[in-house]
C-alpha cells in the first residue's frame, strides 16, 4: 500500500488556514484596494503612517460598519481606541501630546478612517478638526492644560456649534448671545446639527457678545462644559445617513461661562469661526475620498465575480467605463485635496482652494458612490451590500461644512476680490 | 555544565517579514513559488512572540533588562524591527540578504545562535528566547527546535502562557494533542508561541515615531561567519487540486466502500463503531472522490462492521 505523494507546497497551501489566525481574520476586512500610492506621492513616513491607520480602521472600524448604520449607535471603545493610536491630536505639538504631524496626515487619517466607516470618520473630524485643531490653535496655556490631555486620550470627545435653527450658511447673523454679568459670561440660546454632541464633554460655542455694530464683529468663541448648570443636550437625531455620528441640537438656559474660557478674543470670534472652516473643509474633504475609496474597492471585486453571459461585467465595456469613471473621478479628487494640504502645511492656506477641495470631493463622492450602488445591480438596492450606505453618508457631505452654494460663492467672490484689488474698487456684494 | 541562573533577563524575539495573512497567495509565473509583489507584514506568531516579551517585561520589570528585535532579510525587513520596536523592544538586529533570498530555517537557526553567541558573557547575553512557532510562509515549524538543539538549551514549544520567576525559573503551558502540558524549567529557555498566547496590540503611532530612534545593528551573513546557501531546491509549486462534488452515503459500509474505491483508505481496524476523522485531513483528486469537511489528506479510519 502506497501513501499517494501529495507535492509538499500543495500541502502547505492547503492547510495555510489552519495556520492562519482564523481568530484575528475579521469579516469587515478587504484585501484589495485599488488605492494608487505611486500617484498619491505621499512620502515614505506619510505611507506608513496612512498604512498604519488603515490597518487599525480595516481592523476594529469596518467590521462593525454595517451595525453601526443599522443601529445608530456609535460604539463607546472607539474613542478611546483611537485616543490610544495617537489619532486624535494628529496635529497637535508633540511636546502637548499629539503626533507634530501636518494637515495633510490630517486628512489622510480622516481618509482612511472614512474607508472604514464614514460616519465614525465624521465624528472623529469633529473632534479632533473642529475641537482640538481650533483649542491648539487659540487656546491659552491653562485652557489647554485643563482641557486638552483627555481629547487627546478620548476620555472626553469634543464638538464645535456654530449653527443655529435661524442661521446655516448665514451663521454670522446666529441669534445665541452671551452677556456679561458679574464678572461672567451668561450664554442663552441654541445650536443645532451639532455632531458628537450626545457624547461630547467639552463644545466650543460661537456666541453673539456686540449686540450693536456689525454682525461679524460681535462674535465670541467659548470654551462650555457639559456640566455647566443650564446647559442641555436635545434628542439624538434619526439621520439619513452617518448614522454612526451622534448628533443633536444643544440649548442654553443662563449658562454661566467663566472669563477664562473666552477662546481667542472677545468680539473676535468670526475670524476663528473662518479660519477654522478652511481647515475644517481641507481635513473634511479625506471623508468623501475614502467614501470614493470604498466605493471603488467594493465595485472592483462585485464586477469582477459578478459573471453574466459568462464573463465578469467588469468586461463589458459600459461596465468598464464606469469603473473608469469612478477612478478618474476619485484620483483627481484625491490629488486635489492632498496637493492643498500639502500647501497648507507650507503655510499657504488657500481660502478657494479648501473650499474647491471639498466641492469637488463632495460631489465626485455622491456620483461614485451611485454608481457603485448601480454597478451592484440589485445587489445594490440592499443593505447586505455598503453601496446604500456609502451613497447616504456621501449627502453629508455636500451641506456639512459649509453648503455647495456657498463654497461656490466664496470662490467666485474670492476672484471678485482679486480683481476688485486690482482695480481700487469695493466688491460688489 | 548547567549555565548559571540569570538575575536580570535579556530577550532576544527573532522576526520575519512574511507575506501579509490577509493577501491572497497566487502562483509564481515560473512555478516554483508565489507572488511575493503583495502586501508583506510581521509574522502573526511573531507578532505574538514581541507582546509576550513586552508583557512579561510588564510583569516583571525590575528582571528583564532588555528586549531585542532580530530579523533576517531583505532590506525592508528593517520595516519589521521597526514594528517590533514600535510595540515595545529596545533594540533591533537586521542580518541583510539579497532581495527574494529564501533563508531555509536550518540557516535561521545558525544565525540566532551566532547572534546568542556573540553576545555570550556579556551584560547583554540572551536568557531567553521568545519566537514564534512557524512562520506562515513557510508553515516549517522547524527553527525553535533546531534552535534549542544546537544551543542545548531546554525548549517549550507551541506555549499558550509563560511565566518567568525570580531566579530564572520557568513555567510554559503548552497545547498538545490530548490538552494542555505545563513544563518547568530553568533559563536560558526557547519558547515558540502559539495562537492563544496574547492578543498583540497595535503599535500606536506615537510609538511609532519614537521607535524610529530606536537603534538598529545592521550586520551581514559575513559578520558572524555565516553562509546562507540554500540546501533545499524548490522543485514547483503548485495549486491543490480543485474541490470535486461529493456524494451522500447510507451508512458506514457504503462510506467505507467509497473510500476503497477511492483508493484512499489507508488502514481500518474495528475498533469502535463511529466515524471520526483522526485528524482534519482527507483526500481529493480522483475524479467523484468523496469529500469530508475540508480535507485535503488521506485519513485512517477506525471501524468496526
Amino acid at each position: 500500500m502506497s501513501i499517494r505523494t501529495i507535492p509538499a507546497r500543495a500541502i502547505k497551501t492547503a492547510v495555510a488556514g489552519s495556520s492562519r489566525l482564523r481568530h484575528v481574520l475579521v469579516t469587515g476586512r478587504r484585501e484589495y484596494t485599488s488605492y494608487n500610492a505611486a500617484v498619491a506621492g505621499l512620502t515614505p513616513e506619510q505611507e506608513e503612517f496612512r498604512q498604519v491607520v488603515s490597518d487599525f480602521a480595516q481592523k476594529e472600524i469596518a467590521p462593525r460598519a454595517a451595525s453601526i448604520d443599522k443601529t445608530n449607535q456609535m460604539p463607546e471603545d472607539l474613542f478611546p481606541k483611537m485616543g490610544e493610536m495617537g489619532l486624535l491630536g494628529v496635529t497637535v505639538p508633540e511636546k502637548m501630546g499629539g503626533l507634530g504631524l501636518g494637515y495633510l496626515e490630517h486628512t489622510v487619517a480622516m481618509e482612511e478612517l472614512s474607508r472604514a466607516s464614514a460616519s465614525i470618520a465624521l465624528s472623529y473630524g469633529a473632534h479632533s478638526n473642529l475641537m482640538v485643531n481650533q483649542l491648539k490653535r487659540w487656546g491659552t496655556p491653562t485652557q489647554l492644560d485643563k482641557y486638552l490631555p483627555k481629547l487627546l486620550t478620548g476620555e472626553h470627545v469634543g464638538s464645535l456649534a456654530m449653527s443655529e435653527p435661524n442661521a446655516g450658511s448665514d451663521v454670522v447673523s446666529m441669534k445665541t448671545k452671551a452677556e456679561k454679568r458679574d464678572g461672567v459670561w451668561v450664554l442663552n440660546g441654541s445650536k443645532c446639527w451639532i455632531t458628537n454632541a450626545p457624547i461630547s464633554s467639552t463644545f466650543i460655542v460661537y456666541a453673539r457678545t456686540n449686540k450693536e455694530g456689525p454682525p461679524s464683529k460681535g462674535i465670541t468663541a467659548f470654551l462650555v462644559e457639559r456640566g455647566f448648570k443650564g446647559f442641555e443636550v436635545g434628542e439624538k437625531l434619526d439621520k439619513f445617513g452617518m448614522r454612526g455620528s451622534p448628533t443633536a441640537e444643544i440649548f442654553f438656559d443662563n449658562v454661566e461661562i467663566p472669563e477664562e474660557n473666552v477662546l481667542g478674543e472677545v468680539g473676535k470670534g468670526a475670524a476663528v469661526l473662518m479660519s477654522g472652516l478652511d481647515l475644517e473643509r481641507l481635513v473634511l474633504s479625506g471623508g468623501p475620498l475614502g467614501i470614493m475609496q470604498a466605493a471603488m474597492d467594493l465595485t472592483l471585486e462585485y464586477t469582477h465575480e459578478r459573471y453574466q453571459f459568462g464573463k465578469p461585467i467588469a468586461t463589458m465595456q459600459l461596465m468598464q467605463g464606469k469603473l473608469a469613471d469612478m477612478y478618474t473621478k476619485l484620483s483627481a479628487s484625491r490629488a486635489y485635496t492632498y496637493a492643498v494640504a500639502r500647501a497648507c502645511d507650507a503655510g499657504n492656506v488657500s481660502r478657494q482652494d479648501c473650499a474647491g477641495s471639498i466641492l469637488y470631493s463632495s460631489d465626485r463622492a455622491v456620483e461614485v458612490s451611485m454608481e457603485a450602488q448601480q454597478c451592484l445591480g440589485g445587489n445594490g438596492y440592499i443593505n447586505d451590500y455598503d453601496a446604500g450606505r456609502l451613497l447616504r453618508d456621501s449627502r453629508l457631505y455636500t451641506v456639512g461644512a459649509g453648503t455647495q452654494e456657498i463654497r461656490r460663492m466664496l470662490i467666485g467672490r474670492g476672484f471678485n476680490e482679486v480683481f476688485a484689488k486690482a482695480e481700487g474698487k469695493a466688491i460688489a456684494q | 555544565m548547567r549555565p548559571t541562573v540569570p538575575k536580570l533577563i535579556n530577550i532576544l524575539v527573532p522576526v520575519k517579514r512574511s507575506i501579509d495573512y490577509a493577501v491572497k497567495i497566487r502562483i509564481a509565473s515560473d512555478g516554483k513559488g508565489v507572488d511575493t509583489n503583495v502586501k508583506h507584514s510581521m509574522n502573526p506568531f511573531d507578532e505574538i512572540a514581541v507582546e509576550e516579551a513586552i508583557r512579561l517585561r510588564e510583569r516583571v520589570p525590575k528582571s528583564v533588562t532588555s528586549i531585542t528585535a532580530l530579523s533576517i532579510g531583505p532590506a525592508k525587513s528593517v520595516d519589521t524591527i521597526r514594528t517590533a520596536l514600535a510595540m515595545g523592544a529596545d533594540s533591533g538586529i537586521h542580518i541583510t540578504v539579497p532581495d527574494n533570498t529564501v533563508v531555509e530555517p536550518i540557516s535561521v537557526a545558525r544565525a540566532i545562535k551566532a547572534v546568542i553567541e556573540k553576545r555570550a558573557g556579556g551584560a547583554d547575553k540572551v536568557d531567553l528566547v521568545i519566537m514564534g512557532k512557524q512562520a506562515i510562509d513557510d508553515d516549517s515549524g522547524t527553527t525553535g527546535g533546531m534552535l534549542a538543539g544546537m544551543l542545548n538549551w531546554g525548549q517549550a514549544c507551541f506555549a499558550s502562557k509563560l511565566d518567568v520567576a525570580d531566579g530564572g525559573k520557568t513555567s510554559v503551558t503548552r497545547e498538545i494533542d490530548g490538552g494542555l502540558e505545563k513544563l518547568e524549567g530553568q533559563l536560558p529557555l526557547i519558547v515558540t508561541t502559539d495562537l492563544r498566547l496574547n492578543e498583540p496590540r497595535y503599535a500606536s503611532l506615537p510609538n511609532i515615531m519614537k521607535a524610529k530612534k530606536k537603534k538598529i545593528e545592521t550586520l551581514k551573513p559575513e559578520d558572524l561567519g555565516l553562509d546562507f546557501a540554500a540546501r533545499l531546491e524548490t522543485i514547483s509549486v503548485s495549486e491543490p487540486p480543485k474541490r470535486q462534488g461529493g456524494g451522500k452515503v447510507e451508512n458506514v459500509e457504503e462510506l467505507v466502500a467509497k473510500m476503497k474505491e477511492a483508493g484512499v483508505l489507508l488502514g481500518a481496524s474495528g475498533v469502535n463503531g463511529d466515524l471520526r476523522p483522526r485528524s482534519t485531513g482527507g483526500w481529493g483528486g480522483k475524479q467523484g472522490a468523496l469529500t469530508v469537511q475540508q480535507c485535503t489528506r488521506p485519513i485512517v479510519v477506525h471501524w468496526h462492521s
